[in-house]
């Protein structure tokens, strides 16, 4: 398992170096300079802006300017946000949790539905159990995550008043009454994403699962005499998530635009939210950062992917 | 056996396996037979049809200019003279949804003919040579596959939409922005499709009879190859559709897409969304025009995807 890990973690840099070229490679044939303002000021006289450029290294080659910028993401050195005046890397730690907590309730959200729903659906198939769940996951994946989270506000919020609309990161309260009130004004962008995500996980699993239950081995566990639940959970289900596991982490970078218009729509102080403030306000070391902080997210997820596989098929860590 | 089960089940009856026929179809007969015993699949065709003949034939049965402002009629609920209600402006909505409507679906058809012919290109260019170009290009589409694309699209377009904008004019540089980059983040799941498809294709007795016969590579491609690896793409493409219309209307409606004075339907719902409490009708219909055409477009394709291509269970 350890040596997995570390091949698995080796093959994860060249992705990560891939992602950082093309990221460089946009900002780099992007029209404008940084020191544009300074050329069509005519107190600055152009020797000085010479200077200047020499001095930031920005005649330089841009294979050069490549090697300096991914050294100095790599240490953490992200510049400074030009409209809020804190170091990048401060503004994204600050940020950071709020979307973890809320993508990662999310992500469970949706296995809670999506397993369930789709393993019972794929057990009856053509059920009416199976058609209903069939036509909520088309639904479902069809609602885009902005009208979702719009619904939501005009049912919840506006129509019954029961839920918060806009995040506050400010709460008073202690204690309970603090994470009641946090409990509460997270339920809808949870919601929102992870029954997005549930419902093609849905579709996911029910065709993995279908693949599955029709195998030899299954009949064989079956007249073995085990019990109908061990069969599906430890024969079926183990199996059939090897192949929805790909999907998942395959379907990471989409999640992740989902949390951003979730982040915005509900206000909540996340990462997704910065970047849509920063491209507002033409914050650029900002969104570079988000972005940067967004690929590695992905990379994460994928690494993640790749142990579970190890964990749901141990024919593969051991090759 | 496992492949037995069809893979969609909203096929009303999709269990029966298609009957041979004594008389003989052609394939896209046999298609077209297919997608019609897919009830919610030709209902969402009718759907979509009757989509965009409203947004194109609309503007110009309902002529009531989409930017006349009167602030005497404003955030109405829906009335005769308003059928679907007006804005903060006094803007009518259902005229200002029609004209939208045209660009909505016209990013989402010409940002997928982008992913398909780049995919398309990619995957055949890979699937036909195989060895080292074969896997430089795979690592390419893995590491597409592998880049967060909305914070990518967000990126380029906030660098690059001042200089288009400048270049050929608000409207049409930012068409040109928004439907290349979302067609540029959408073909590798066509390129892997295509790929595989040629991979096994290319070893069938039929190519390989073509290459006995002297086909040069190119008319084995073209003549043999890619027309019966083309059932997959269609059905990816017809997806493709549905995500670049999402991936508008998001932009959009984070503020960063069309302008103000293009009211496409993630622009009009971008606008509504502050004024819930008052005028929910607003965000209503442009929302639900976007959910009807995105769920119509998914129908289609699972009714294409029995059609065309009987064996992937999805």
């Amino acid at each position: 398992m350890g040596r997995y890990l570390v091949r698995r973690l080796l093959i994860a840099i060249p992705s990560l170096v891939g992602i950082s070229v093309v990221l460089f490679t946009v900002l780099a044939l992007a029209p404008g300079d940084p020191f544009e303002e300074l050329a069509t000021n005519p107190n600055v006289p152009s020797e000085v802006r010479a200077n200047l450029r020499k001095q930031f290294g920005l005649d330089d080659p841009i294979q050069v300017r490549y090697v300096r910028w991914f050294g100095s993401m790599m240490k953490g050195d992200w510049g400074f946000s030009f409209a809020s005046r804190v170091d990048v890397d401060r503004l994204i730690l600050q940020r950071l949790p709020v979307t973890i907590v809320i993508l990662g309730s999310s992500l469970l959200l949706a296995l809670l539905v999506a397993l369930p729903v789709g393993v019972y659906a794929a057990t009856r198939p053509y059920s009416v159990f199976d058609q209903i769940a069939n036509t909520f996951a088309f639904i479902g994946f069809s609602l885009p995550t902005f009208f979702t989270g719009i619904l939501f506000i005009l049912i919840f919020s506006i129509t019954l008043d029961w839920l918060p609309f806009v995040y506050r990161a400010d709460i008073s309260a202690t204690g309970w009454r603090w994470f009641w009130e946090h409990f509460k004004q997270s339920i809808m962008p949870i919601a929102v994403l992870g029954l997005f995500q549930g419902a093609s996980w849905t579709r996911y699993v029910r065709s993995a699962v279908l693949d599955v239950i029709r195998l030899d081995y299954v009949t064989t566990a079956r007249s073995k005499g085990l019990a109908e639940p061990v069969v599906i959970v430890k024969h079926v289900v183990r199996n059939a998530l090897i192949p929805v596991v790909t999907l998942v982490a395959l379907q990471m970078p989409l999640v992740f635009g989902g949390a951003i218009v979730t982040e915005q729509i509900f206000r909540v102080p996340g990462i997704g939210s910065l970047l849509i403030s920063a491209i507002l306000a033409n914050d650029t070391p900002v969104i570079m950062a988000v972005t940067f902080v967004f690929s590695c997210l992905v990379i994460l997820f994928n690494l993640l992917a790749d142990i579970l596989y190890g964990w749901l098929d141990p024919r593969i860590s051991y090759r | 056996m496992a492949g037995s089960t069809p893979g969609s089940l909203t096929a009303n009856g999709a269990g029966a396996a298609p009957k041979r026929r004594a008389r003989s179809h052609s394939p896209w007969a046999e298609a077209w037979r297919r997608f019609r015993r897919h009830r919610l699949a030709v209902a969402g065709a009718v759907i979509l049809a009757l989509m965009a003949l409203a947004v194109l034939v609309g503007p110009l049965l309902y002529p009531v200019p989409i930017n006349e402002i009167d602030f005497s009629a404003k955030l109405q609920r829906p009335s005769w003279s308003h059928p679907l209600g007006t804005d903060d402006l006094g803007q009518d909505i259902l005229a200002r949804m029609l004209y939208g409507g045209r660009i909505s679906l016209a990013v989402g058809l010409a940002a997928m003919l982008i992913a398909v012919c780049v995919g398309t290109v990619i995957g055949a260019i890979a699937g036909i040579s195989r060895g080292s170009v074969d896997a430089a290009l795979m690592w390419l589409t893995d590491l597409f596959l592998s880049l967060p694309q909305l914070p990518l699209l967000l990126l380029i377009i906030y660098l690059f939409r001042d200089t288009l904008r400048v270049l050929v004019g608000p409207e049409v540089g930012m068409f040109v922005l928004i439907v290349v980059v979302i067609g540029g983040f959408r073909w590798m799941p066509v390129a892997r499709l295509v790929r595989a498809q040629f991979l096994s294709l290319r070893e069938k007795e039929f190519v390989e009879a073509a290459r006995a016969l002297g086909a040069t590579t190119t008319r084995q491609v073209t003549r043999h190859i890619l027309p019966n690896s083309l059932g997959p793409v269609i059905v990816a493409g017809t997806i493709d559709v549905a995500a670049a219309i999402i991936a508008e209307s998001t932009l959009s409606f984070l503020g960063l897409g069309f302008p103000p004075d293009i009211p496409t339907w993630g622009r009009i719902l971008y606008d509504a969304k502050d004024h819930l409490d008052i005028a929910p009708h607003w965000a209503l219909f442009p929302g639900g025009a976007i959910f009807l055409a995105v769920l119509s477009i998914n129908y289609i394709g699972d009714g294409l995807r029995d059609a065309l291509d009987p064996r992937q269970v999805m």
